[in-house]
């Protein structure tokens, strides 16, 4: 065989492990979403949707877990977005390059990677014991966003990285302060970058369980929250505590929530794509 | 160089950045209502020369200047002097043309609008009297809503014109402002220079000889940090004084 002969071969034996590799994933996540959907999506109806919890599977529902997801979900917005995005801004516009500055730039990425569950013991230790807020919503959304913070905070620095220095060098040079130039142009110009992150990390964040019930949200709550200081739970412990359970019927139930849960992440992922899109076409730089 | 009052002044001017002298006691006299070319070799400090008259270069960490940079006899760096001040009576053309990414209107007016300027007429009237000085209003009269980046680069940099036009300054600094364009757009940019002498002190920073000779009334020759010579344009493109200039200008380095 001849060299050349050689590196084609070797060229095709690896496109041919390139496409197993990629398809491994996907088939895996086919099989899985097909027997989810297969298993929940007859049990999924008005009722199913609309109904509280109950020990009789027939009877139960998701209603307090997704609207205990949605509250969340609002909530963690609320406060992650503002402090991330500030934090990001001061970061790459502000901050000078200081032993400092490095310091906290790498604890921000050190702390992306801390394990969920120990955002859930930080949030039970503040909130819940020091502060005596108790097990509700609030305190879930504020561990929730510390949980999410520092991915808010890299892509929004990401996203204002993107924005050409020429952009601020003509803003500057039309008399404008560094915050009127942050203000008009560096935000309007990454915003759908940074609202792409945000979104991908909220969609992070609905999915958790661990910090949750660390914290100590429930599994059975016999009402709907009405405030932020209202107890809850949320649709990954409903499907978390199902389960476990050993009856069939719960795990059809589980599979069901799943699903609605799968496509509350889907929905956010989809809105993510799309503005990422839209800013895309909209400038080139 | 006398008979006018000279506009812009340096006066035993250095400048770094960290360690590295980029600026060695220059000292130059800018005439008003005249065109001032800087040329010199790339990393000459013609650029770095040309961003300390807006104070362009304070947002660069380390970088620090010692001497003196008088607009109109008043020094700039004086700590009373507000930066948003200077920056409207000493406006900035760049290399690229950075039209923002929103439309043709908000892009001239967006300088008198940070000022705090809200009122739609006088905003309007800027407008189409900044357009107009830079040679653009007839081509985009009907399109001022579009957005500035639909336009060709040529437009994209006399909208940038009409930009630093709209705050009123008395000085327009110039980096390269043609060198990413194609000739025709060249031309238009030299002549809208060449109009607007009359009422502006415009510096220019050229890696273009012919293109300093034909727009500029003086200038100056920036060598490794240093102000080489500084003359009359003819005088130096004719007989320049040192012999480094002549080399320069002769095409033998650079």
């Amino acid at each position: 065989m001849t060299n050349s002969e050689k590196n084609r071969l070797k060229d095709k034996a690896f496109q041919v492990f390139g496409i197993f590799c990629t398809f491994i994933g996907l088939v895996v996540l086919a099989i899985f979403l097909i027997d989810i959907v297969i298993e929940g999506v007859g049990r999924i109806d008005w009722d199913f949707m609309t109904s509280l919890p109950s020990r009789r599977a027939a009877r139960a529902g998701i209603l307090t877990a997704w609207a205990g997801t949605l509250w969340i979900l609002v909530l963690s917005a609320l406060i992650a977005f503002p402090l991330g995005i500030a934090a990001g801004i001061y970061l790459e516009e502000y901050a000078k390059k200081t032993k400092l500055s490095d310091f906290l730039e790498i604890n921000i990425a050190n702390l992306a990677g801390v394990p969920s569950i120990i955002y859930g013991l930080l949030g039970l230790e503040l909130f819940v014991r020091f502060m005596h807020l108790g097990p509700v919503l609030l305190v879930g959304a504020l561990t929730l966003s510390l949980l999410i913070l520092p991915i808010v905070i890299v892509t929004t620095r990401e996203a204002i990285k993107a924005v050409p220095r020429t952009i601020r060098d003509g803003s500057f040079a039309l008399g404008a302060s560094k915050w009127q130039t942050v203000w008009n142009q560096v935000l309007p110009a990454s915003f759908g970058g940074i609202l792409t992150g945000v979104i991908l990390a909220l969609s992070r964040a609905v999915g958790e369980a661990a910090p949750l019930i660390v914290i100590g949200a429930l599994a059975y709550v016999p009402f709907v929250p009405k405030s932020p200081m209202d107890e809850f739970t949320v649709l990954p412990i409903q499907i978390f505590n199902w389960t476990s359970r050993p009856q069939a019927a719960f795990l059809t139930n589980a599979a069901a929530a799943i699903i609605v849960l799968l496509l509350i992440t889907f929905l956010l992922n989809g809105i993510a794509v799309y503005l990422r899109h839209r800013q895309q076409k909209k400038i080139k730089w | 160089m006398t008979k006018k009052q000279s506009k812009l002044e340096a006066n035993n001017l250095d400048a770094y950045y960290g360690d590295f002298q980029a600026l060695k006691n220059i000292n130059i006299a800018m005439e008003e209502k005249a065109v001032t070319a800087f040329i010199g070799p790339s990393g000459c400090g013609k650029s770095t020369f040309l961003r300390t008259l807006n104070r362009m270069n304070d947002y660069i960490d380390g970088f620090r200047i010692q001497g003196q940079i008088l607009l109109d006899g008043r020094d700039i760096y004086a700590t009373d002097v507000r930066v948003d001040e200077l920056r409207k009576e000493v406006g900035m053309v760049f290399q690229k043309p950075n039209p923002f990414p929103k439309t043709i209107y908000e892009n001239v007016v967006y300088g008198l609008k940070i000022q705090g300027i809200k009122d739609k007429k006088i905003l309007q009237e800027a407008c189409e009297k900044s357009l107009q000085q830079a040679a653009l209003w007839n081509e985009v009269k009907d399109k001022l809503d579009k957005s500035a980046l639909a336009l060709s680069g040529g437009q994209q940099q006399r909208l940038c014109i009409a930009r630093a036009l709209a705050i009123q300054p008395s000085v327009i600094l110039m980096d390269e402002p043609a060198s990413a364009l194609d000739p025709i757009s060249t031309a238009k940019i030299e002549e809208l220079i060449h109009e607007l002498k009359k009422n502006y002190t415009i510096v220019i920073v050229t890696h273009n000889m012919q293109q300093a000779g034909r727009v500029s009334d003086h200038t100056a020759f920036f060598y490794m940090g240093e102000l080489v010579e500084y003359a009359k344009t003819k005088t130096m493109f004719t007989s320049p004084s040192d012999t480094r200039t002549q080399n320069y200008i002769t095409g033998r380095f650079g």
